[in-house]
């Protein structure tokens, strides 16, 4: 079943297109991953699917709803989650507290201590509970974004670039988690420049490229098509 | 002399001196610097020129006879004022779009690092457009003098109408500020000129840039949901055992100071407490939320107002309407400005300020749908103390008592507000707008209460005030009156629960005191507050935090503090039995703060293992494995 389908996504800034007819779509159970080349337009399309940018056309559906007309606060209710390529952590407050702020807002907020501290243990960020978010490495901060973006237990969840930062241990342990997150039927659209992590744990692969995807399929089919190569390597 | 000397040398000094410190910081603190210079340039004014003579700047060519153009007449000072506005935009658009010094601004304005690393130097960027700045200002203000009143404040206020024409070309175009500044001036006078001869209406000729200014702002939008761009500063999470100490020690001060001044010192500093809880006010709104508002004073007028008239004989429901009232008009303020952040925001509650104190604060009664309305009667109002189960407290000491009281507990369900869901939420919505709206939080909802909450708390200090003044005045409540209580719950620190006495304490302990024991240091009373503002770049996390860093060794030695305590019970002891004056108590008590402040540097409590500069690591003790952690965040802090 389909659950986030955005169509024919365009967006222009003054004469230039940074999206131009963009489709895409992500299915509950799997993880559906976005790749291409700096400037392809990856997360103007995440700030269009999340209703923090509104497009000059295009529609996007959540799982058959029609959300293009409503604002980020009203996505996130039909179980819309992301994290940002450019950290967005609540920086005065501590990695408890920011998963906390999320928790209150989402469906378990009756229980939301006991929530985030479930996601503490999950994620192995406990021992930095109490610490102040802006104090954070990158690779921290970003599992903490996850971490919040899990506490509202979304249905679709949008990661931006959320492994940039981690070495390979940390890497192979996150992928683990996508995988767990996608069992758990959740719809989960990756970002992301680690190729290896990419291809190791999506299921399916959409590549944008000048505001326009070129390709769509599993990782191995999308790993030799020659629009891919060429976007990526020039033409060879 | 004024434009090519005095007004850059000004230009200079503004940017060297008052921004140059603050560049890296926020653009809270900026424009904290900014109200700081109009507050002191204000008060600097009226020390240097008596604003009680009055004077008058000569037209230009006065005894010329006037040139007719049709039907209408223009004199010569109109047509070279017409002439010299016309000169600067072209210039000012010739300076910005064909010379390098204006791509240097323009790209300095757009994004300051990358500027720097392309060439251009965004310090003298700064420079140019400050002198720019100032010198146009002064041609300005050199041209319209002649019409209005030379007065420090008026002209100052001419602010309003100069920012809603600026609000025209969103802060960027010339030609559409030059448009705007045309529709705003004859907007005024055609205001001036044609609106009905009727009572209400007659303060709304002076309120009208105020109200343009307010429309602006709504009408013109100021870009979507952004993220964060500046660190901010922490918000520290109050314990309870400190804040129960706290609020026990306001009560204790109350009492101390209720007991031993006399009946005019208790009107004079009274206001310790009731403006203390109006500067409460910023905590949850600026600290936590972000949300920089200049019309707090003017929300506590409407306490007064409200308790005034329904509390006339001290009936204890008026108090909740003083702070309900407030709540309701500070929530519909939050409505316009969910589209204003930042300096807008600023300037949308310092024009809604303005409106009131110009006009609705002007008004005589009035019935709006058969309930008459009453604010400040054209004059002043009385006010009687409240009636606590069947008591009325009535002498200036029961009611600095109850503010001290009322102090205590606000500055409690501050603290408590701050460590609840709703604190959190107002901090997460300052540090990542976008990210709160992510996880689905409601952005309006948060601001309407929380700006409803902080007029609530500022009306409940507003009517205390009234209480203790016994007769209020809308000149008490003024936007330009409520700046120094701005600049100096900024310079406390506006994320501190403690913030509020710090405010109250400051502005009406010390700077009132002086006055009173040297009348002609008035002056110098009125700019302090602003020099305060000004010294914010050294101390951008507020006095208060530092306040407490001095005292907290205190805390632990017990019998030291059980000494002090005794001490300052006898000299409030013999106050009491008249043995000692006033001023006896309180150098005394001061004696022993200090003592006490400065005891735990004479016992040093033992001291753990020597502190080991972070590049021995590793070889001169052995390297951890938290280490890794603490220096990969302090790379992240940069």
């Amino acid at each position: 079943m389909v659950s986030l389908e955005a169509s024919g996504v365009t967006v222009a800034f003054g004469g230039n297109r940074a999206l131009d007819g963009v489709g895409i779509t992500a299915r509950q159970g799997h993880v559906t991953g976005l790749i291409g080349p700096n400037g392809a337009g990856k997360s103007t399309l995440f700030d269009v699917i999340c209703g923090l940018r509104r497009p000059s056309s295009g529609r996007v559906l959540l799982d058959g709803h029609d959300v293009t007309r409503l604002g980020p606060a009203r996505r996130a209710r039909h179980g819309l989650a992301r994290t940002f390529q450019r950290l967005e952590l609540f920086g005065r407050l501590s990695v408890r507290d920011n998963l906390l702020v999320a928790a209150e807002l989402g469906p378990e907020r009756r229980r939301a201590a006991g929530a985030v501290t479930e996601i503490l243990t999950r994620l192995g960020l406990t021992e930095m509970a109490d610490s102040p978010a802006d104090t954070l490495s990158t690779g921290a901060g970003r599992l903490v974004e996850v971490g919040r973006a899990l506490a509202v237990r979304p249905r679709f969840l949008l990661l931006d670039e959320p492994a940039a930062g981690q070495d390979g241990a940390e890497t192979e342990r996150f992928a683990a988690l996508l995988r767990s997150l996608a069992d758990e039927g959740t719809a989960v659209l990756l970002v992301e420049h680690d190729m290896t992590l990419v291809m190791s744990v999506c299921d399916q692969v959409h590549v944008l490229d000048l505001g326009k995807i070129i390709a769509v399929g599993p990782p191995a089919e999308v790993r030799c098509d020659d629009a891919v190569l060429a976007a990526y390597l020039g033409d060879l | 002399m004024v434009l090519f000397v005095l007004a850059p040398a000004f230009g200079l000094f503004v940017e060297r001196v008052v921004m140059r410190p603050v560049q890296g910081l926020g653009e809270a603190e900026r424009l904290v610097m900014t109200i700081a210079l109009l507050s002191g340039l204000i008060a600097a004014a009226r020390w240097i020129w008596n604003p009680n003579v009055p004077r008058s700047l000569p037209t230009f060519f006065a005894n010329s006879a006037p040139l007719h153009i049709g039907s209408a007449t223009i004199t010569w000072h109109q047509a070279i004022t017409m002439m010299v506005a016309v000169a600067v935009a072209v210039s000012l658009r010739l300076l910005l779009h064909r010379t390098r010094a204006g791509a240097e601004m323009r790209a300095t304005v757009d994004d300051r690092a990358l500027a720097g690393l392309t060439g251009a130097d965004p310090l003298r960027a700064n420079r140019v457009a400050w002198i720019l700045g100032i010198q146009l200002a002064a041609v300005g203000g050199i041209l319209i003098a002649p019409e209005l009143t030379l007065d420090a404040t008026q002209l100052s206020l001419l602010i309003v109408s100069a920012y809603t024409a600026a609000i025209f070309g969103r802060l960027r175009s010339v030609p559409m500020t030059f448009a705007g500044a045309v529709v705003v001036g004859c907007m005024e006078s055609y205001l001036t000129g044609y609106l009905p001869d009727n009572s209400l209406l007659t303060g709304l000729r002076l309120a009208a840039p105020a109200l343009m200014l307010f429309v602006a702002l709504l009408v013109f939008p100021h870009g979507r949901l952004h993220g964060r761009n500046i660190r901010l500063r922490p918000v520290p999470v109050p314990t309870i055992r400190g804040t129960a100490i706290f609020a026990v020690a306001i009560v204790v001060f109350g009492v101390v100071l209720g007991t031993v001044l006399s009946q005019s010192d208790l009107i004079t500093y009274g206001a310790i407490f009731s403006l203390g809880i109006v500067a409460l006010s910023f905590v949850p709104l600026a600290g936590y939320a972000g949300q920089v508002s200049l019309c707090q004073l003017s929300m506590a007028g409407i306490g007064a107002i409200t308790w005034a008239h329904l509390g006339a004989h001290g009936q204890l429901w008026a108090l909740a309407a003083a702070i309900a009232i407030p709540g309701a008009v500070g929530g519909l303020i939050a409505l316009p400005a969910l589209r204003l952040s930042g300096i807008y925001l600023a300037l949308g509650t310092a024009a809604f300020a303005v409106i009131l104190d110009d006009w609705i604060f002007t008004l005589p009664s009035f019935r709006i749908l058969g309930v008459r309305i009453s604010l400040f009667d054209q004059g002043s109002v009385q006010a009687v103390g409240p009636r606590l189960f069947g008591f009325q407290l009535r002498t200036g000491t029961e009611l600095m008592v109850a503010s001290a009281v009322a102090l205590a507990l606000a500055s409690v369900s501050v603290a408590w507000l701050r460590r609840r869901r709703f604190g959190r939420q107002l901090i997460a919505l300052r540090d990542s707008e976008a990210a709160y709206a992510m996880l689905g939080g409601n952005l309006l909802v948060a601001r309407v209460m929380v700006f409803a909450l902080a007029a609530g708390i500022a009306g409940l200090g507003g009517a205390l005030y009234a209480m203790q003044q016994q007769s209020v005045t809308a000149q008490q409540f003024s936007f330009v009156t409520g700046l120094p209580l701005f600049l100096i719950a900024v310079v406390g620190g506006l994320a501190y629960v403690g913030d509020g006495l710090f405010t109250g304490t400051l502005l009406d302990g010390p700077l009132n005191a002086m006055v009173a024991i040297a009348p002609w240091s008035a002056n110098l009373a009125a700019i302090l507050p602003a020099l305060a503002g000004i010294g914010l770049g050294r101390n951008p996390d507020g006095l208060t935090p530092a306040v407490r860093r001095d005292w907290e060794p205190v805390a632990r030695h017990r019998i030291a503090l059980a000494v002090s305590g005794v001490a300052v019970t006898l000299l409030w002891v013999l106050r009491l039995m008249h043995v000692i004056n006033g001023w006896v108590l309180f150098g005394g008590a001061l004696a022993v703060l200090l003592a006490l402040r400065g005891y735990p540097a004479l016992r040093p409590a033992a001291t753990g293992e020597p502190e080991i500069p972070v590049e021995w690591w590793g070889l001169r003790r052995d390297w951890r494995p938290a280490d890794e952690e603490v220096l990969a965040r302090g790379i992240a802090r940069g």
